[in-house]
């Protein structure tokens, strides 16, 4: 198997199947006064992060409110519309078929158009913020903390 | 051949192939990292494949086709019910929890509340869905294996399912996550490739035309017309229609609180990968369930007399290996016993790598969430904690084990959509409101999964489920014993009231107090979940 590296990661990682690598990690998810979660502060502050939080929400927000109310037109017409759900559209294939068909097309279409737009809206303001945190880090705290975990 | 011989030697190998995979996954596992979340170093695509593994079980090979085959249309909203939910895991969860998390559910709640109520009633909800979706796919294990050796007997039944929940154990506890992913990504492949084998078999026999299956479909099913409509199972009277809305809205709600998937997002080096596997999963789920579709409509079309009965005394549960049986050749040929026992094979794979999946996670959240977060206070070591992940697969195993017993009666996809309930009533409404509300505290958490997990599972209790459908052709309805009466919930399905309490509850407790350290970590989270910054890395090896 190919492990990827992350950028993150400790460089001191031990040996697989070495005593130390089922050591409790250093970095453990609870740093308390850690200097991390001040860089996390510094950078929700940027017009970068505002941007992408902005990008972001603008996107799934609207995306969900649309995908949730077709499919509960769906439902609620597979209920309370039985004549219209029973036309027949060619052979026996009929709206109620289409329509279930057309839950399908919406999903991998919405699935599609946002791996597209998160790729080129929110990938590189990422990229770009995730850089920023780990050069702070670097520069501010030892690496054993710099997991940046949970305040408390 | 003699079909039950080959049979026996096909069910053989899959559990050999799985337990090989297991000890050779084994091999490459030391640490946390790589015991819980695979050293987070699946690719976007292995993932989306074990995702699919993870994610089409028994419920849906079994149980959605059947309830096609029995009910026509209806059957077919659990399909788009449970691929329209990936849209919620892919929009609102995945890259987030993947940023923000470790090894369990928990995680990005405890990232900005109080630990130790956090983390307990996380671990108390991950355990209980969990249980109740092994449920589902040990009563598939066992109907599948009785059908197959020609016997009724109920102990042949419980010992399937005891042998199977021996096999999870062993999985999660000499596997880890590592084993788990790769059972669940060859699960998936053989999954896909018999049943585009059937599905190919049966459009054949149409000649490729759909409209002749689904007219054959409705003529054979001696319901006409009304067999390719919705209404079916769920438009008799207003309740059954609330019961539908009810049903369609935990499906939709519940995949992106299932928390065997949730964890698999932890499997990949980045939250552009857990996106790709996401991507991947939709793919791959979407196309399977159209698949099922046909299979649902094949098996109402093409089997008859005896096999119906079959079908239809299984509460659907074992029409697409009858199918299969029928599309080879019919009972008795070579063709026939060939693809029974080939399909029952993939079926027998996918609970397997279901049933581990589940394990997994349930007891790295016993282990992690419990024993390290609550009990040691995070002060465990790694040995320590996976020590106690293996003993708590056992007790989760032992549980499912002595619960699958009496719950044979059910529907398979029945008992899944129980555990989607619950999972969109306990789980969902505290990670999107941790995700997307300053204000959501530990109180707000705490009322909003207990409150959803008692309200669901407390509203199937006083449902018909339960008790109150009465006796009709000799076969009592209900769960409990025909004298005993304690319904007054009109739904089978909870979700309609127990989501809105679950949001309502998680919104009115956070009013009722102030944390400000918890609104303070919002914006830690929030930088964190969507950049990435910090996120746990993957384990080079």
């Amino acid at each position: 198997m190919i492990a990827i590296t992350h950028p993150e990661e400790d460089p001191v990682t031990p040996p697989p199947g070495s005593d130390a690598a089922l050591a409790e990690p250093a970095a453990s998810s609870s740093a308390p006064g850690s200097a991390a979660p001040d860089v996390y502060d510094r950078l929700a502050a940027t017009p970068e992060f505002a941007e992408l939080r902005h990008r972001y929400r603008s996107f799934v927000l609207p995306a969900t409110v649309a995908f949730l109310g077709w499919y509960l037109l769906y439902v609620v017409l597979s209920n309370w519309a039985g004549g219209l759900m029973g036309t027949k559209v060619v052979g026996n294939v009929n709206v109620a078929l289409v329509f279930g068909l057309l839950q399908f097309v919406t999903t991998f279409a919405i699935a599609y158009v946002y791996s597209r737009y998160s790729t080129a809206r929110l990938d590189p303001l990422a990229r770009e913020l995730d850089e920023r945190y780990a050069a702070a880090t670097a520069r501010t705290t030892d690496r054993t903390t710099e997991d940046g975990g949970a305040p408390r | 051949m003699n079909h039950q011989v080959l049979t026996t030697v096909l069910f053989l190998s899959v559990v050999a192939l799985t337990v090989a995979i297991t000890l050779r996954a084994s091999r490459t596992t030391s640490g946390a990292a790589d015991f819980y979340a695979g050293g987070r170093s699946f690719s976007g695509f292995q993932n989306g494949l074990a995702i699919g593994g993870d994610y089409m079980s028994a419920a849906s090979f079994l149980g959605i086709s059947g309830l096609i085959a029995l009910y026509g249309y209806d059957g077919f909203l659990y399909s788009i019910g449970f691929l329209v939910a990936w849209l919620v895991a892919l929009l609102l969860v995945a890259e987030m929890l993947r940023n923000s998390g470790r090894f369990t559910m928990a995680d990005q709640l405890a990232y900005r509340m109080r630990q130790r109520p956090v983390r307990t009633a996380a671990a108390t909800s991950t355990v209980v869905v969990s249980i109740f979706y092994l449920l589902a796919q040990m009563v598939g294990a066992g109907s599948l294996v009785a059908l197959l050796l020609g016997v009724q007997s109920g102990a042949v039944k419980n010992l399937v399912i005891l042998g199977v929940g021996l096999l999870m154990i062993f999985y999660v506890t000499v596997g880890g996550m590592k084993g788990t992913t790769w059972v669940q990504i060859v699960k998936a492949v053989l999954l896909m490739t018999g049943s585009a084998l059937i599905v190919v078999l049966v459009l054949a026999k149409f000649h490729f035309n759909i409209s002749d299956l689904l007219g054959q479909a409705a003529t054979t099913s001696g319901k006409g017309p009304a067999f390719l409509e919705p209404g079916l199972k769920y438009g008799a009277t207003t309740t059954s229609k609330l019961d539908f809305l009810s049903l369609g809205l935990a499906l939709v709600l519940g995949t992106a609180g299932l928390p065997h998937i949730l964890t698999r997002f932890y499997t990949v080096p980045t939250s552009r990968d857990a996106r790709k596997s996401v991507l991947w999963a939709i793919g791959l789920i979407g196309v399977f369930y159209l698949f099922t579709l046909i299979l649902g409509f094949g098996a109402a079309a093409l089997l008859t007399g005896d096999q119906a009965a079959e079908v239809a005394k299984s509460k659907g549960n074992l029409a697409s290996p009858l199918l299969a049986e029928a599309v080879g050749g019919g009972a008795g040929s070579t063709g026939g016993a060939v693809l029974l026992a080939l399909i029952s094979a993939v079926a027998f794979a996918t609970i397997l790598a279901v049933v581990a999946g589940l394990t997994l996670t349930s007891s790295t959240s016993v282990a992690h969430d419990l024993y390290d977060g609550v009990i040691k206070k995070g002060r465990a070591t790694e040995r320590e904690t996976i020590r106690v992940t293996r003993v708590a697969a056992f007790g989760i195993g032992l549980v499912a084990i002595g619960l699958a017993i009496p719950a044979q009666k059910l529907n398979i996809a029945f008992l899944v959509a129980l555990a989607f309930a619950v999972a969109a009533s306990a789980n969902l409404p505290s990670i999107v409101l941790n995700m997307f509300w300053r204000r959501f505290n530990t109180r707000g958490a705490v009322w909003s999964i207990y409150g959803g997990l008692i309200s669901s599972i407390g509203l199937v209790v006083f449902s018909p489920v339960m008790s109150g459908k009465g006796v009709v052709n000799g076969v009592n309805q209900s769960l409990l014993p025909a004298t005993i009466d304690i319904s007054w919930f009109p739904l089978e399905n909870p979700g309609l009231v127990s989501i809105p309490l679950a949001f309502v509850l998680g919104i009115v407790g956070s009013l009722l107090s102030r944390e400000p350290a918890a609104e303070e970590a919002f914006t830690k989270l929030e930088v964190r979940a969507l950049t990435g910054a910090g996120a746990e890395g993957a384990v080079a090896h």
